[in-house]
């Protein structure tokens, strides 16, 4: 029971080592944001999970009911997610820029290329 | 505001210098014009210090509890006298040195000259430890530029040597011992009888003099004299200014004045292991007048001359008796105006010969008579043969070796003696009574009119202290009450 | 009236005048006007605040009237009051240098996006350090990042891309991991204010979620401020990026990461906490030694200048570190001094290298042979600054040193003060490089001659020169201010 209580936290894990793998151990930079997008994503779930109350509702003031979850966590996470949004799509016009400069998108090749150019410096 | 006065004078001679680099009579005119009104300064400065004032002087405050603080006693007015005298002297020397050479960048070369004195004024005038460091450290770097002066390769190597050791041991063994007194003692000021006395005992008393004495880079102490001869690169009035004047002379006077002001002769004599202090001056006595020997180029002799002599004056500041204290105060003096006159020699006979070893001045006295016997006048003293001041010197540093019963550094000091007479005896002989090799076509007199004058100043400056010992005598009775 | 709210104000002008800045578009210079201006004026609000504090007071801020902890209050207290006063005056000097250094640096039709990050940047960096929020500070991060990713990949050579590319994924995963942070303590606390954090931490006793948002925390801070071996992203980045941004944020960005740090581990934590039950100084010390030692070396052998700054940035975070890890006064003194010197000498450093860059289009070693005697008054900022690093005295390098060494020596470290002295003497080393070049090297015959920077580049270098030497001679004013935040912070349960 425990153990299902703690579902969502679960997934929170297995996403976010999921993300992180990604990150680090993809060579593409496309893969590398998502990577970063579901690492960040994971975040989300436990920032929503954590606000939520057993039996609550929505938090809009009625007449009838007493137990509501908790907003703030869901608005932070508002915020949070237009973060990502931003870095996502600064990550992806940089990708555009570094094929249109390199003319590859991964980063052994980019990484060639850049040592070729310190050492002729 | 006479102290004020005299850090600011130099620096009035910066700007003036660079405002008429255009004109090079203007420029060096200005400089002796500076020059000779600072000796005025200071030595109305002395007049008051030998009066028994102590002029204090505080500029600003640095960290909490921290200012730059001046404050004159009768040792550093030794040293600033010192150093004061010479300027001009060496100024009209270099007048006639820099454009018998054809030297480049004269303009640079007055400037940092300028800023090295006023410098070697803040050492000297220093009220604590703090102030000593800054003003210790802007010497060595005013200093730089006129060791690198000729700015080739071998002007740059001896640079980097210089500056390299200069730098390493004064931010990696000065400052922490600075630091350490400050933990210790909650001061850096100099007080007479010293500010660690209960603070510290035992071993780290000898390791924190230790610290002081190679943290110290310019007193030159074996393993760290190397960038004495790396230095000699430089053109010969820089090695005046570094040999007497200012840099190797604020470095034992640094010593002098941390042995007396900081830890104080009683609590040293405490110290486990204070014989060894002892030991390493007397090494560095012996050796260096070996490595001497063997030098043929005779600005390498002299470099390595100037080692031993130093030796001598921390050799005198560890004995830790009054005595010696004062042979080392007086031998700060005696050993200036010496080896002045030597290094201003051997760039007279180089600016009109252009020779630079040693087994090449034979008969070299017959061409050039006044500056060898200025040379001479130079070697006699140190050597220590009446009647020249190094005899003065070398006499309290023994009757110092004596009140403490140091027979071991009497031996030395007897020792090095005959060692110094072994390098420049010969030099002296063939000088005057071998004959000039038949090879020899470059046809050559004296040296321009400023180089000689001003070796002849110095070397009369070396008798004069021997026959009228009083005056200084009397300062330097000062330091020991 | 308006005095009352400043601390709005000073995030809320440049913010606002971002956008504006873009909008003005093709008037390019009409927009720098308006940046320089929008500096100035956060310059002097940061003054009116400091001068506000300067006795040991705190302003509350309670953001669009909502008392905290339901709304975000901003907080000013002598710490980050010191810190305002560091990135708005660094600011105030750099937006008048950046026209002209731009004019090489930078495309035309991007130097209004230029202007607008700047002035976004500086926004993010103000915000993190006057807000008293937790989640605030993590959006005004963020904010202060993604424009700085921008401005980097400005730089014309094609690797500031990759830079800022590296720079982009470090940095997010940083700031991801301060958000999972922050958000475990509000499971654990139920509260993003960082006075009510502090209070309620204490009472929490040991946990090991505490631990572990200690955790992320630390580790996401520490990618902000290239904590060693955290800092792969920053050579590259400095190196690119275009001068005027390398010099801003290399004076600014990691400073305020550094405050971030010293907030979080003294005043939501508490030493008590942070030092006793997670001993996190022996992190601190052994990565700030290593990072003094390794970076320092390692920029010894850059050719080009920019970069090798870059590296001595490293090793310098590194004496910060080793400051806070000294868990006294006066070792947190030593830091916070350190923080506030180190911006006025590497913003000093990374200017006169814009100024190399301005005339020879690099900063390669190679190519700035005997550049001293025709850029006179650009090399002699470098040597000034150079000395600084060093720790020469009268320099304010000399006052950092000095508190450092105090503080190793007091609590009886000596090895750690051997390793900071041994730092200064490489850094000796490899100052003394780019002098040897400048000055005793000969320019080669076939390289083209270059003149002396224009003065608009000139006038703001030797404002942080002479800053330098101020702040160096006369220190009561820093450490009489570094001090009492460092006695308040241990001082406060």
């Amino acid at each position: 029971m425990i153990a299902f209580s703690l579902f969502n936290y679960w997934i929170v894990i297995i996403l976010m080592m999921a993300g992180f793998y990604t990150v680090i151990a993809s060579g593409n930079l496309v893969k590398k944001i998502v990577g970063l997008n579901i690492f960040q994503t994971s975040v989300f779930i436990m920032y929503i999970s954590m606000g939520k109350v057993i039996g609550g509702t929505a938090p809009i003031v009625t007449v009838n009911t007493e137990l509501y979850s908790n907003p703030l966590p869901h608005v932070l996470i508002l915020t949070a997610i237009v973060v990502g949004v931003a870095t996502t799509a600064l990550g992806l016009s940089l990708i555009i820029r570094i094929k249109e400069a390199y003319h590859s998108v991964e980063e052994e090749e980019i990484l060639a290329i850049s040592q070729q150019e310190d050492e002729s410096e | 505001m006479l102290i004020f006065l005299a850090l600011a004078l130099p620096l009035c001679g910066v700007i003036g210098v660079s405002i008429c680099r255009r004109n090079p009579n203007l420029r060096e005119g200005f400089t002796l014009v500076v020059s000779m009104t600072l000796l005025f300064v200071v030595l109305q400065l002395l007049s008051l210090v030998m009066a028994g004032a102590r002029p204090e002087l505080i500029l600003l405050e640095m960290l909490p509890g921290v200012e730059l603080r001046f404050k004159i006693e009768p040792l550093g007015m030794v040293f600033a006298t010192v150093a004061a005298i010479l300027w001009p002297i060496n100024s009209l020397y270099s007048i006639g040195y820099m454009r018998g050479n054809e030297e480049s960048h004269q303009t640079r070369f007055y400037i940092f000259f300028a800023v090295a004195i006023a410098a070697a004024m803040g050492v000297a005038f220093s009220g604590n430890l703090v102030t000593l460091f800054v003003f210790y450290e802007v010497l060595t770097l005013s200093t730089f530029p006129l060791v690198a002066h000729k700015g080739n390769k071998m002007a740059m190597l001896g640079g980097r040597t210089y500056l390299g050791i200069l730098l390493f041991t004064s931010i990696g063994l000065l400052l922490p011992a600075i630091i350490w007194t400050w933990t210790l003692a909650g001061t850096t000021n100099f007080i007479p009888g010293g500010i660690l006395t209960g603070h510290i005992e035992g071993g780290a008393i000898t390791l924190l003099a230790l610290l002081y004495l190679f943290g110290i880079g310019k007193a030159a102490l074996m393993p760290i004299h190397r960038w004495l001869p790396a230095a000699m690169v430089a053109p010969t009035p820089v090695s005046a200014l570094l040999h007497a004047v200012a840099v190797v002379k604020a470095g034992v006077f640094s010593i002098v004045k941390v042995m007396v002001y900081v830890f104080g002769l009683d609590l040293i004599n405490q110290a486990p292991g204070a014989d060894w202090l002892m030991w390493i001056a007397c090494f560095t006595l012996i050796a260096a007048s070996l490595i001497a020997l063997r030098q043929d180029n005779l600005k390498k002799r002299l470099a390595y001359s100037t080692i031993s002599q130093l030796a001598y004056v921390v050799l005198g500041a560890v004995l830790l008796a009054p005595l010696s204290i004062t042979g080392a105060a007086l031998h700060i003096m005696a050993h200036a105006f010496g080896k002045i006159t030597l290094f201003f020699a051997a760039g007279s006979i180089y600016t009109s010969s252009k020779k630079t070893e040693v087994s090449q001045l034979d008969g070299i006295g017959r061409r050039m008579p006044y500056t060898m016997t200025a040379f001479s006048i130079g070697a006699l003293s140190m050597i220590g043969i009446p009647p020249t001041a190094g005899f003065i010197s070398k006499w309290y540093l023994l009757m110092g070796a004596f009140q403490v019963q140091q027979l071991a550094a009497v031996t030395v000091i007897v020792a090095s003696t005959l060692l110094n007479a072994c390098y420049f005896i010969p030099i002296i002989y063939a000088a005057w009574f071998k004959r000039e090799s038949s090879e020899a076509i470059l046809k050559y007199g004296e040296a321009p009119w400023p180089v000689v004058t001003a070796l002849c100043m110095t070397a009369g400056l070396t008798l004069l202290l021997f026959f009228f010992p009083g005056r200084p005598f009397e300062l330097i009775q000062q330091i020991s009450t | 009236m308006i005095s009352h709210h400043l601390p709005a104000l000073q995030v809320v002008v440049p913010l606002l005048a971002a956008p504006l800045c873009f909008l003005l578009g093709r008037y390019r210079r009409l927009g720098w006007i308006l940046s320089t201006l929008v500096s100035w004026l956060c310059l002097l609000i940061a003054l009116q605040l400091a001068y506000q504090v300067v006795d040991g007071g705190q302003i509350h801020y309670a953001f669009g009237g909502w008392a905290p902890p339901w709304g975000i209050e901003y907080r000013v207290d002598q710490l980050n009051a010191l810190v305002l006063l560091i990135v708005s005056g660094i600011a105030a000097v750099m937006f008048p240098y950046s026209w002209n250094s731009i004019q090489n640096e930078v495309d035309p039709e991007q130097q209004p996006l230029f202007f607008t990050c700047m002035l976004l940047c500086l926004a993010g960096l103000l915000g993190i350090t006057i807000t008293g929020d937790a989640f605030n500070l993590f959006v005004l991060l963020e904010i202060s990042s993604l424009s700085t990713y921008t401005l980097i990949s400005l730089g014309r050579d094609r690797r500031a891309l990759t830079a800022s590319f590296q720079y982009l994924i470090m940095g997010t995963i940083g700031a991801t991991f301060i958000l999972i942070g922050v958000g475990i303590l509000y499971m654990l606390t139920g509260t993003l204010n960082m006075a009510d954090l502090s209070d309620r931490i204490g009472n929490i006793g040991e946990s090991r979620a505490l631990q572990a948002g200690f955790g992320f925390l630390i580790v996401g801070i520490g990618l902000k401020l290239a904590m060693f071996p955290l800092h792969l992203w920053l050579p590259n980045a400095y190196a690119f990026a275009p001068s005027v941004v390398s010099a801003f944020i290399a004076a600014t960005a990691t400073k305020v990461a550094v405050y971030v740090m010293v907030r979080y581990l003294f005043t939501i934590f508490g030493p008590e906490f942070s030092f006793s039950a997670m001993n996190i100084h022996w992190l601190f010390i052994p990565a700030g030694l290593i990072a003094v030692l390794f970076t320092s070396i390692v920029a010894l052998f850059q050719r080009d200048i920019k970069r090798m700054l870059a590296y001595s940035s490293v090793a310098q975070i590194g004496y910060m570190l080793v400051g806070i890890g000294l868990v006294s006064t006066t070792g947190l003194t030593a830091a916070l001094l350190h923080l506030f010197n180190h911006a006025l000498m590497k913003g000093a450093l990374f200017l006169s290298m814009g100024a190399v860059c301005y005339r020879l289009g690099n900063t390669l070693i190679d190519n700035m042979d005997g550049i001293g005697r025709q850029m006179p008054w650009t090399m002699g900022a470098f040597v000034a600054g150079g000395l600084s690093i060093i720790g020469v005295p009268l320099t304010v390098g000399f006052i950092s040193k000095w508190y450092l060494i105090l503080a190793a020596l007091e609590q009886g470290w000596w090895p750690v003060a051997v390793i900071v002295l041994l730092g200064s003497l490489i850094a000796v080393i490899y100052v003394w490089r780019v002098v040897e070049a400048a000055y005793l090297h000969q320019r080669p015959d076939q390289a083209k001659t270059v003149k002396e920077a224009p003065a608009s580049l000139l006038v703001p270098t030797w404002i942080l020169v002479l800053a330098n030497f101020y702040f160096g001679i006369d220190a009561s004013f820093t450490v009489g201010f570094t001090s009492s935040a460092a006695t308040t912070l241990f001082g406060a349960p």
